[in-house]
């Protein structure tokens, strides 16, 4: 089998720069992602570009062709595990697959962060993401009244691009201020600007923009009919609330980044500014295992700008690593990309800072509200589980099975922690997709060679 | 000041606490995470009488089956189901084996035929030789079950009676000459009459603490667990004969034998693995293939099925295969009820009766001399 | 450009590239699970294969989620 000198999970903007990088510089290099085409959460495009565009998407879609050009991009490739051995790493997919190499980037991306309120299950209610996946992705407009809500500037391209489509929009509902970001100064840098765009274009069309105001419950018998929304105090704690009719809510409170793969590896995590754990990773993009490298989302979020430069970092440390000589800081990285990518990780910490998510939000559920939709456990399972000894999301779920269910997790992770106690542990996910028992039962796992 | 400190919160320690409130005691359960965040958070849950030679150990676990149908009956809340055993042999000669045990055993079972197997298990591989049914094998969820032991406790003899104290961890332990009088935490010292020892796993550690030794290591154990059915596919708990020599054996390396059971949430678990590797939580791929293999060689039908899952736990593992219960001479005060490796669910309840009989002067039910706390020779087995 | 599958017998619309839950959804079926515990209602959610939400089986084949699974013609969808 191939052993390539590197082999990157993930075909975001981080992988896709990260391979590229590397690959321009003479390393063998394999790209594997789950998607049918790279591009990753914000670049999901058909082939046909979308109007309006997307923006960076020519340079990314030139990425993707450089990179075609030199490297083998594996798509529909969903990675299940990823196992160290003497002198490199597998990386197994389901149905079998599986790549050799002899470092790793792990450039996995981030997912929704949704909140619980009452009727979050009912379909028609979908993730931010979701829509936004439905519509760049499939050219599926979400529903006929959409309305958009949770907290931080994603909320505003998708409601843009949900309204631009033919959708009726009849609110978008911040849950924040909203004004801290426009104040802050580094925010004028960059996505401020992007973000007065989708305001100007979100009034054009008549869709109203409300800060401090939130969705805290959907209606409907099997589906959606209705949100409440209601206005909010600075903690979230309702003041007062109004029934919107609509057929489809998209919502979202920030980003959850996917370490699956480098906890299972035994890289050292951090919390990152708000408490989500990352991956540690040094001045060079190295996260704390050897030869494993990451960048993007999975060492905290920051959007697709930081997301390419850490790629880039990542490639050019990765090729400056080449040989057994171990990588020294940041070797061969060019200090204007070190520049622009601490600028960036400033402006992600402000955001983080002015888009957070408030204890209120608590008050919005009801005893018989789910929280953990696989298992469904509601509210009232998890407050057992503390009364009989609970004290953090482990217990909680060994308790009340909140997170024991098909996503593992991955959607009540953060809201069990919040309700349980004890801060937000790193995701342990030996086995990070569902795979057969008689795939796992056939895994060869040889030792590797050159 | 209590009368009894109990030090975890596992389920071993959960049914001290039990029997001893009682019993009339006043008991406080300390630990220094939540309830059953240890070993028993990683268990399988089985209550077995199948898998033990005759001896102390099995007189052990049929008391304790006795008491898990009991508890069920008056408390319950922890998925208890006596749904039986089925050890299957994949050879003539194991066959032999099985039924030479199961006689020797003297407890209730029906040899099993290799034609007879598939009338208990429709979807059982063929080829085998045949097997021996034990109806009285159950299953509890260990997690709830410490976690409503320590409520009915405290719930059915007086609140205050049994008091539960988390985030508490135990540092030493208070002296009078060489009396142990109670214990130092990271919340101050707290004195009581007796302090019993539950600490599973770390029960070497806090031995030490009070300058008594034990040989407890960890015996590492990884569980995988499919996703959800929507029927059942297995209905006892199904084994095949060479779990009853890995749980017996001594060795360091790695063993693992097929265990299969379906649980109330539609979800398939697999086990068992062993292996001495010290405390190491990195998921080990070969070892989650090799249990993944052996359980569809057993049954086919869950090939196609996905494994969702897999967690690992380090069993209480004594050179002897037997665990620690009674008062420890070598420390006045101090009493052990650990080191129950393999089966520490299994053998909860007997384990907090036979304790609490102990600590309120009462002649213990079973003989405790097997399991007393100084029958190491020091640098046994190490 | 369409093609057809169906779903539970009832002819739906898709098209190439689309996913199974991409084509539910435009054509209206937006709630196809029913939930083991409390039968509840469920379709898409996270549109990403994160939340198994909206799982189907497709032509006989175990439960797989309707967001990643990509329609081909003649595909006979099941839900559950
Ligand atoms: C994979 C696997 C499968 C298993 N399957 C089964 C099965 O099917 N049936 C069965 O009977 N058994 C099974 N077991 C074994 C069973 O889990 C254990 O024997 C049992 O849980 C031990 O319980 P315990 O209460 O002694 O220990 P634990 O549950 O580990 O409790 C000890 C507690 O002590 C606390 N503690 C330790 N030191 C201190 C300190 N200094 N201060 C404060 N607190 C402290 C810990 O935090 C912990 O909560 C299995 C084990 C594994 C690993
Ligand atoms: S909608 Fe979440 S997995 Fe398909």
């Amino acid at each position: 089998m191939t052993v390539y000198d590197l082999a990157v999970v993930g075909g975001g903007p981080a992988g896709v720069a990260g391979a590229l990088t590397a690959a321009q510089r003479g390393l063998r290099v394999v790209l594997v992602d789950s998607g049918v085409r790279p591009g990753g959460q914000y670049f999901r495009h058909r082939d046909v570009p979308d109007e309006p565009a997307t923006k960076g998407f020519e340079r990314f879609a030139r990425q993707v062709r450089a990179l075609e050009d030199r490297a083998d991009v594996m798509t529909r490739r969903q990675v299940w595990a990823v196992t160290r051995e003497d002198d490199g790493f597998t990386v197994h997919c389901l149905g079998g697959a599986a790549v050799r190499s002899r470092r790793l980037l792990i450039a996995t991306g981030a997912h929704d962060r949704p909140l619980p309120f009452p009727g979050w299950d009912l379909p028609g209610v979908l993730t931010a993401g979701g829509a936004q996946a439905l519509l760049k992705g499939h050219g599926v407009v979400a529903g006929r009244r959409v309305v958009v809500a949770g907290t931080g500037p994603f909320l505003l391209p998708v409601a843009a691009g949900l309204a631009a489509a033919g959708a009726e929009v009849p609110g978008v509902y911040e849950a924040n201020g909203g004004l801290g970001l426009a104040r802050h100064p580094l925010l004028a840098l960059d996505k401020a600007g992007e973000a007065a765009g989708y305001l100007a274009a979100l009034a054009r069309r008549r869709v109203p923009y409300r800060t401090r105001h939130a969705v805290v419950a959907a209606h409907g018998d099997r589906e959606l009919e209705a949100v409440t929304v209601a206005r909010l105090d600075r903690d979230w704690n309702v003041l007062s609330a109004r029934r919107v009719p609509c057929d489809t809510l998209a919502t979202g409170y920030g980003f959850v980044p996917q370490l699956d793969l480098g906890v299972q590896l035994g890289c050292a995590t951090r919390p990152d500014a708000d408490g989500t754990p990352v991956l540690s990773v040094d001045a060079a993009q190295r996260t704390t295992v050897p030869g494993v490298w990451a960048a993007g989302e999975p060492t905290g979020v920051g959007g697709r700008h930081l997301a390419e430069i850490e790629g880039r970092v990542a490639g050019l440390s990765i090729a400056a690593a080449r040989g057994t000589a171990p990588a020294t800081r940041a070797a061969g990285v060019p200090d204007v990309l070190l520049r622009r990518r601490t600028r960036m990780r400033a402006f992600a910490a402000a955001l983080l800072a002015a888009y957070p998510v408030k204890d209120g939000w608590r008050g919005w559920l009801r005893d018989d509200t789910v929280v953990c939709r696989c298992e469904e456990v509601p509210l009232a399972g998890i407050r057992e589980a503390r009364e009989l000894g609970a004290t953090d999301a482990r217990s909680a779920k060994l308790l009340s099975r909140a997170g024991m269910g098909w996503c593992q997790g991955r959607v009540c992770a953060y809201p069990v922690a919040c309700l349980a106690g004890g801060g937000q542990a790193a995701p342990r996910r030996p086995i990070a997709q569902p795979v057969t028992l008689a795939d796992l039962a056939e895994l060869t796992l040889e030792e590797p060679h050159d | 000041m209590s009368d009894v400190i109990v030090v975890g919160a596992g389920v071993v320690g959960a049914a001290c606490a039990y029997y001893a409130a009682r019993a009339g005691l006043d008991v406080t359960v300390l630990d220094r995470g939540p309830v059953a965040g240890g070993t028993t958070g990683a268990g399988e849950g089985n209550v077995l009488v199948s898998d033990k030679e005759p001896g102390p150990e099995l007189e052990l676990a049929l008391l304790s089956s006795r008491l898990w149908r009991e508890l069920a009956a008056t408390g319950g809340g922890f998925e208890y189901e006596p749904k039986g055993g089925l050890v299957v042999a994949e050879t003539p000669d194991v066959q032999e084996r099985l039924v030479e045990l199961a006689a020797e055993q003297d407890v209730p079972h029906e040899v099993v035929p290799a034609d007879g197997l598939r009338a208990l298990e429709p979807e059982l591989a063929g080829g085998l030789a045949g097997g021996v049914h034990y109806p009285q094998d159950a299953q509890v969820q260990p997690m709830l079950a410490a976690a409503r032991l320590l409520r009915h406790g405290a719930d059915s003899f007086g609140r205050g009676a049994l008091k539960v104290r988390l985030g508490v961890t135990v540092t030493g332990f208070t002296r009078s000459g060489d009396r142990v009088t109670g214990v130092r935490t990271s919340e101050g010292d707290m004195l009581a009459g007796a302090v019993v020892n539950a600490a599973g796993t770390w029960g070497g550690e806090l031995a030490a603490r009070a300058g008594v030794t034990l040989p407890i290591l960890p015996r590492r154990g990884f569980i995988l667990v499919t996703e959800p059915l929507p029927r059942p596919l297995i209905r006892h708990k199904v084994y095949t004969a060479a779990y009853v020599t890995n749980v017996a054996s001594d060795s360091a390396g790695l063993e693992t034998s097929a265990v299969v059971e379906g649980t109330p949430a539609g979800t398939v678990l697999i086990g068992a693995s062993r292996e001495r590797v010290g405390f190491d939580r990195t998921t080990s791929l070969p070892v989650l293939s090799r249990l993944a293999a052996q359980a569809v060689a057993l049954f086919p039908a869950l090939r196609e099925v996905r494994a969702i899952r897999s967690y690992c736990g380090f069993r209480p593992y004594c050179p002897d295969h037997l665990p620690v219960i009674g008062a420890d001479p070598r420390a006045p005060g101090l009493h052990h009820a650990c080191g129950h490796e393999g089966a520490g669910i299994g053998l909860a309840p007997a384990t907090g009766h036979l304790l609490a009989q102990v600590l309120t002067g009462r002649r213990p039910d079973l003989d405790l001399w097997p399991f007393r706390p100084d029958r190491f020779r020091s640098g046994e087995d190490r | 450009m369409t093609f057809e599958i169906t779903v539970d017998g009832r002819p739906v619309p898709a098209r190439p590239g689309q996913t199974i839950g991409a084509a539910l959804h435009a054509a209206g079926i937006r709630a196809w699970r029913t939930t083991r515990v409390g039968g509840r209602p469920r379709g898409l959610f996270c549109g990403i294969g994160i939340c198994f939400d909206c799982l189907i089986s497709v032509n006989g084949g175990p439960v797989e989620r309707a967001c990643l699974a990509e329609a081909r013609p003649g595909d006979e969808v099941t839900t559950s």
